[in-house]
């Protein structure tokens, strides 16, 4: 990914964040991300956010688990290895329906619960930028991208007139990678000054 | 804000014009019953009422029951239209009356040529000499815990279905934030969900349907009927709430309501597949001939259509149609589905019903469809006059501000 410069302000309290959220929208500054320490109602459609495709991306996932057992019993039972259990016929499909139910439920939660940690980026082992540490404590923080058009000072002028109580400006790796929480990133350093 | 439902003429002159098809299609059906010496066109007389009226009976008591259920748990989501499965609930003694009376008078009037009850066999044929299987059966099957149990199964509904709607319009006069009948409604709550599963869930269909065709019987046969009920039960309320939204009433219902009832009819869908699914294929996989004869006949024999169109009505369409969200917050979707589900499921209570007098004599014809319309026009007679009785919001409800800000 790619290092970037933020604005970062940190807010104390929800009734703050929303107008606020309202008017840094309205002023065009584009919001890169906002960390609460707990699920804020109403907040996704405050910031504009879009409703998630997870579920279509469940729905394909069962699909193949679906085709997948179908596909494999028949070619085990009907083609590859056939033998008569019971009298039946070789395409016995009520007797495999239970199977083909839990393979396609097994594919859709596997693969949703994947899908899930690669567009939240959270994953064992995998890192990402902390704006604040009190992020996930007592403090809403909103983290805002500064591009080459966009003065430093402008923008944190501007967070702080929208009620924020600590407005600064960070070097940050925008998205994620593999490392550990317990080692500073060589970028970090250039927050230290 | 506008809480008071008024009749509009419309609705009622489509309920009368529904009862008066319905009248008409009895009076025909009497006249070939009077006129006709064919046993099957008689045993269809019989069956069809016998079919329409534990239909319209067991959907209806699914208001009761999900009324009791929501109450138990202490639900919210119910509260905004909850006057809805009140008025259905409160005439659940409608359809009783009427399914008791119509069982009755095949219990003990209906016989054919050679002194056969073709409908219910146990009556004439549980004899040492004549049946022996259904001999075996008659500590069960006979006409005295038939009777006793219809009764007391009608008559504790119909009583549970008034109370409910009483208890909650009393709640309305009560001093503010008085607990008092919340409490009550809870507790007869468990009592009523009790009575449920040994009525509905249990005696009930094996006696008024299983025993149709006694020979055959299946343990999971009242749950496969309570599914079909209860997702049926749901569309019904669901029409009737987008019905009195398109009337300007219950302003308080939001999309989010729809999709709570749109949830339920679909996942209540699948429950009913899997239900459905379990008892088919239980008796699929062991093949014994004493069972296999009820699915023969549905399946290769002459119901296949029905057989077949029953999957695809009651599971393909609604997964998927209403799958997606958005299709559950529509409001033509919706009750576009919740009718398909009520026709659905009223073909499977017809393959349930009909094979065992009929045989391969089967129709879905003017006799058929004019009893159907017939109950449904006094099911929206009655309803819709119980909804002008009391306000359409329920006032003074503990959970109504909750309901109000429910998030589906």
């Amino acid at each position: 990914m790619a290092i970037k410069k933020f604005a970062v302000a940190a807010y104390d309290d929800e009734e703050v964040l929303f107008p606020a959220v309202k008017k840094v929208r309205s002023s065009g500054y584009k919001i890169h991300d906002i960390y609460t320490p707990f699920a804020v109602h109403g907040l996704d459609e405050a910031m504009g956010l879009k409703g998630t495709d997870l579920h279509i991306a469940g729905f394909i996932y069962g699909l193949c688990g679906t085709s997948t057992a179908v596909g494999f019993i028949s070619w085990i039972f009907c083609s590859d290895w056939p033998i008569i259990y019971g009298g039946k016929p070789h395409f016995a499909l009520p007797a495999w329906i239970p199977i083909t139910f839990e393979l396609t439920v097994l594919f859709a939660a596997v693969g949703m619960t994947l899908t899930f940690c690669y567009l939240n980026q959270i994953m064992p082992g995998v890192k990402k930028h902390v704006f604040h540490p009190r992020q996930s404590d007592d403090l809403f923080v909103m983290a805002i991208e500064i591009n080459s058009h966009m003065s430093e000072q402008e923008t944190t002028a501007f967070l702080k007139a929208t009620g924020a109580k600590e407005v600064n400006v960070q070097m940050a790796e925008a998205g994620w990678w593999y490392g550990r929480w317990d080692k500073k990133e060589p970028y970090e350093a250039l927050n230290a000054g | 804000m506008n809480d008071r439902f008024e009749i509009p003429a419309r609705l009622r002159n489509t309920s009368l014009f529904l009862i008066v098809v319905g009248i008409a299609a009895l009076v025909g059906g009497i006249a070939c019953l009077a006129m006709s010496h064919n046993d099957v066109e008689r045993a269809r007389f019989w069956a069809v009422l016998l079919h329409d009226s534990v239909f319209f009976l067991l959907i209806t008591t699914v208001s009761i029951f999900i009324q009791a259920a929501v109450s138990l748990a202490q639900g919210s989501w119910l509260v905004a239209y909850r006057r809805v499965p009140e008025a259905i609930g409160a005439n659940v003694w409608v359809f009783g009356t009427i399914a008791a009376v119509v069982m009755f008078m095949i219990v003990f009037t209906f016989k054919d040529a050679n002194g056969v009850n073709t409908i219910y066999k146990w009556v004439t044929e549980a004899e040492p000499g004549k049946d022996k299987i259904l001999f075996g059966k008659k500590v069960f099957l006979n006409k005295g815990m038939f009777v006793g149990f219809t009764l007391v199964t009608v008559a504790l509904w119909s009583f549970f279905g008034r109370k409910f709607r009483a208890m909650s319009i009393a709640q309305e006069s009560a001093p503010k934030n008085d607990t008092k009948i919340y409490w009550k409604v809870f507790r007869l709550s468990g009592l009523f969900l009790l009575v449920y599963a040994l009525t509905q869930m249990s005696t009930g269909p094996w006696l008024w349907i299983m025993s149709v065709q006694a020979h055959w019987y299946s343990t999971l046969f009242s749950w496969y009927t309570f599914a079909s009920a209860f997702v049926s039960g749901m569309s019904l309320i669901l029409l009737w709430v987008v019905y009195l939204k398109n009337q300007g009433n219950l302003e308080l219902v939001t999309k989010e309501h729809m999709h709570d009832l749109g949830k339920f009819m679909f996942a209540f869908s699948i429950f009913w597949t899997y239900l459905w699914f379990a008892q088919y294929m239980l008796i699929w996989y062991s093949n014994q001939p004493d069972e296999t004869f009820y699915f023969k006949m549905r399946q290769q024999g002459p119901y296949s259509i029905i057989f077949y169109a029953n999957f695809i009505i009651n599971f393909c369409m609604p997964i998927l149609i209403l799958m997606a969200r958005p299709s559950k917050r529509n409001y033509f979707t919706v009750t576009f589905m919740a009718m398909v589900i009520i026709f659905g499921h009223w073909l499977d209570y017809f393959q349930m019903v009909m094979p065992g007098p009929l045989g391969e004599n089967w129709h879905i014809n003017w006799y058929e469809i004019g009893i159907f319309m017939g109950f449904a026009g006094i099911l929206i007679f009655c309803v819709s006059r119980t909804l002008t009785k009391s306000s359409l919001v329920p006032a003074n409800n503990l959970l109504l501000k909750e309901t109000v800000v429910h998030l589906s």
